[in-house]
């Protein structure tokens, strides 16, 4: 295939530990680490692999989001990718809007394969793959854990509650990573180097889609009620009689 | 009035215990009439079984051969051909349900929300986000139908003294060929399921590897329990990948909960967070796990795991 395109999300690092603000209005984000969503990263990572095995000739990373979105598209270049594109918005965006900004590039670039990570570890949504492959009217495998590119097909074994399923979809279509799809490759300093020179086109989401979606619109925010802190025991004895006291046993 | 459509899950065979818990929570939204909607190739022992659910008015049966094994891609248009009149489209937040309900939610043009774990009125529900460090009240437009996937952990499963009627629904729709079913590898086990048993032993990579990890099988058997276990315990193949709980695994809300060797990353965690009592075995006084457990033992699991399985049989 000509094009794989990969969208790249800007969000809290997963070792942040998120809180909520004082007035309840959202989470604290204010001098918060940045990164890209890690199931986006090895969305990425897959792509490239493709394109090493000779299966695919360019890599396009997509962000949507606030300008800053540039530096999570420029670490995606540094790994590997071609080019970037950033769909610039100050706003909100909901998964389906999400879904049709990408379905607008996609009518653009024309790629073989998206490749999208199965949730952002912010919202923790797990919609938009599956939005866009509807919108588009493809295949969606969901939850990959490997991914086999033939020709015109894919074979995609996707992590399941009751195991591991294999699917056979269409290319085009729309895949999503799993954590155990591969490990991500750390970026070495002269790619970074490399990187600045790679071009990063910035779009207005307005250039791609004018309709708006009735949105679900947030309300107030809170903390999630803490577990009591419990008891400590000093050996099995003790952690028996515990649960016995409890009824658990 | 608000009509909710729920999509079953199941095995063809039988009912899986997150259809009981959507109906559940859909029966906490005022003035709801439910029918449920069960797609297979042969749904009558499913049908019936869902028909003596509680809540229910009526279950539709869509019968297709392409359903003997549920694809999204081909499940969605089928859901969209019985949606008309229906408020509120609901389905379990399990990988059935989190691959279709987007699906379905795009062909209708609307958004979706992941993961109700309460809800407040109609259109106005919880969420959490950020792996539940923050949960959200979210309002969804009335002008549009609901989409929605259920936190299956946060509700119990509705009693089954109904008797809803039963219909079939005749598809005159075309299904796409672009997407095929090859097959699936399931671990069988007599063990009670990870997702809807009432004790679980889970085990970390302290385990270190896939001999070692019997000792949690031997003593999750010593007394019925189920077995889970971290992404770190996974990714290291001790155990297969449906036994991971957490964010991006299974969310669980057993009675008792006892994890081996596991640090406690928030990942891990938020799939536990509605465990009645949480038990924690680690040999590090200073491990997070601590912070949230009821019940707290410091000690090296190889030696506590063979005490304890003794102490139990
Ligand atoms: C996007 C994302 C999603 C994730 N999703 C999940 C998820 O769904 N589920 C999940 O579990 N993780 C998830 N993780 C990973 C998570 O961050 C942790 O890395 C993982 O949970 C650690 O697993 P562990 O506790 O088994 O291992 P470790 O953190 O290595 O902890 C091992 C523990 O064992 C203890 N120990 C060692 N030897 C012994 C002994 N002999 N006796 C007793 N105790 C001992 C140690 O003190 C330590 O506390 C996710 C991470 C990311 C980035």
């Amino acid at each position: 295939m000509e094009k794989i395109l990969v969208g790249l999300k800007r969000v809290v690092d997963y070792n942040v530990r998120v809180r909520v603000r004082p007035d309840n209005s959202g989470v604290e984000t204010d001098g918060v680490k940045m990164s890209i969503n890690p199931f986006d990263e090895i969305a990425l990572e897959e792509a490239l692999r493709i394109k090493e095995r000779g299966q695919a000739q360019e890599i396009i990373v997509v962000s949507i989001g606030a300008p800053e979105a540039q530096q999570q598209l420029r670490t995606g270049l540094a790994m590997g990718a071609d080019r970037a594109i950033l769909v610039e918005t100050a706003e909100a965006v909901s998964p389906l809007m999400t879904a049709k900004l990408f379905l607008a590039l996609i009518q653009r670039e024309k790629p073989g394969l998206v490749i999208l990570g199965k949730q952002g570890i912010d919202h923790d949504n797990n919609q938009t793959g599956q939005m866009l492959s509807a919108l588009w009217d493809r295949p969606q495998a969901t939850f990959a854990s490997k991914l086999e590119i033939n020709g015109e097909t894919a074979r995609v074994t996707r992590e399941v509650d009751a195991g591991l399923e294999v699917n056979e979809i269409d290319l085009p279509a729309v895949v999503t990573a799993d954590l155990r799809l591969n490990e991500p490759r750390y970026v070495k300093l002269p790619d970074i180097m490399k990187a600045k020179n790679k071009p990063l086109d910035v779009i207005t989401r307005d250039e791609l889609v004018t309709a708006a979606t009735a949105d679900i619109q947030p309300v107030t925010y809170e903390a999630p009620t803490e577990r009591e802190k419990g008891v400590m025991v000093e050996d099995v004895a003790g952690l028996v009689t515990a649960l016995k006291d409890k009824g658990l046993l | 009035m608000s009509k909710i459509l729920i999509i079953a899950e199941h095995t063809n065979d039988t009912a899986n215990a997150s259809t009981a818990k959507c109906i559940q929570c859909a029966t906490e939204i005022p003035n709801a009439e439910i029918d449920v909607a069960v797609f297979s190739d042969n749904g009558e022992s499913v049908a019936n079984e869902i028909a003596k659910m509680d809540g229910v008015t009526k279950v539709i049966r869509i019968e297709h051969d392409a359903n003997s094994n549920p694809m999204a891609a081909l499940i969605a248009p089928q859901v969209i051909s019985i949606s008309k009149g229906y408020t509120h489209i609901f389905g379990p937040s399990t990988t059935f349900g989190k691959d279709l309900m987007p699906r379905v939610a795009a062909l209708m043009d609307v958004n979706q929300i992941s993961d109700v774990m309460e809800i407040l009125d109609s259109h106005k529900f919880k969420q959490p986000i950020y792996a539940g460090n923050a949960i959200v009240t979210v309002e969804a437009p009335t002008t549009v139908p609901v989409v929605a996937t259920v936190r299956i952990a946060s509700y119990r499963a509705v009693g089954s003294s109904g008797s809803a009627q039963i219909e079939s629904a005749e598809l005159d729709i075309d299904l796409p060929s672009h997407s095929r079913f090859i097959g699936i590898q399931a671990a069988t086990s007599d063990r009670p399921d990870l997702q809807t048993a009432a004790k679980v032993v889970s085990g970390g990579r302290a385990l270190g590897s896939e001999e070692n990890f019997e000792i949690i099988y031997d003593l999750a058997d010593s007394f019925g329990a189920g077995v889970g276990a971290s992404r770190a315990a996974v990714d290291a193949g001790y155990v297969p990948n449906e036994m991971q709980v957490g964010q991006t695994g299974k969310i669980i809300a057993p009675d008792l909960y006892i994890a081996i060797g596991i640090s406690g990353a928030i990942q891990h965690l938020t799939g536990i967070k509605d465990a009645g009592t949480i038990v924690a075995i680690n040999k590090d006084a200073e491990a997070p796990i601590f912070e949230v457990a009821d019940i707290g033992l410091v000690g090296d699991l190889f030696d506590v795991v063979p005490e304890l399985k003794a102490a139990l049989g």
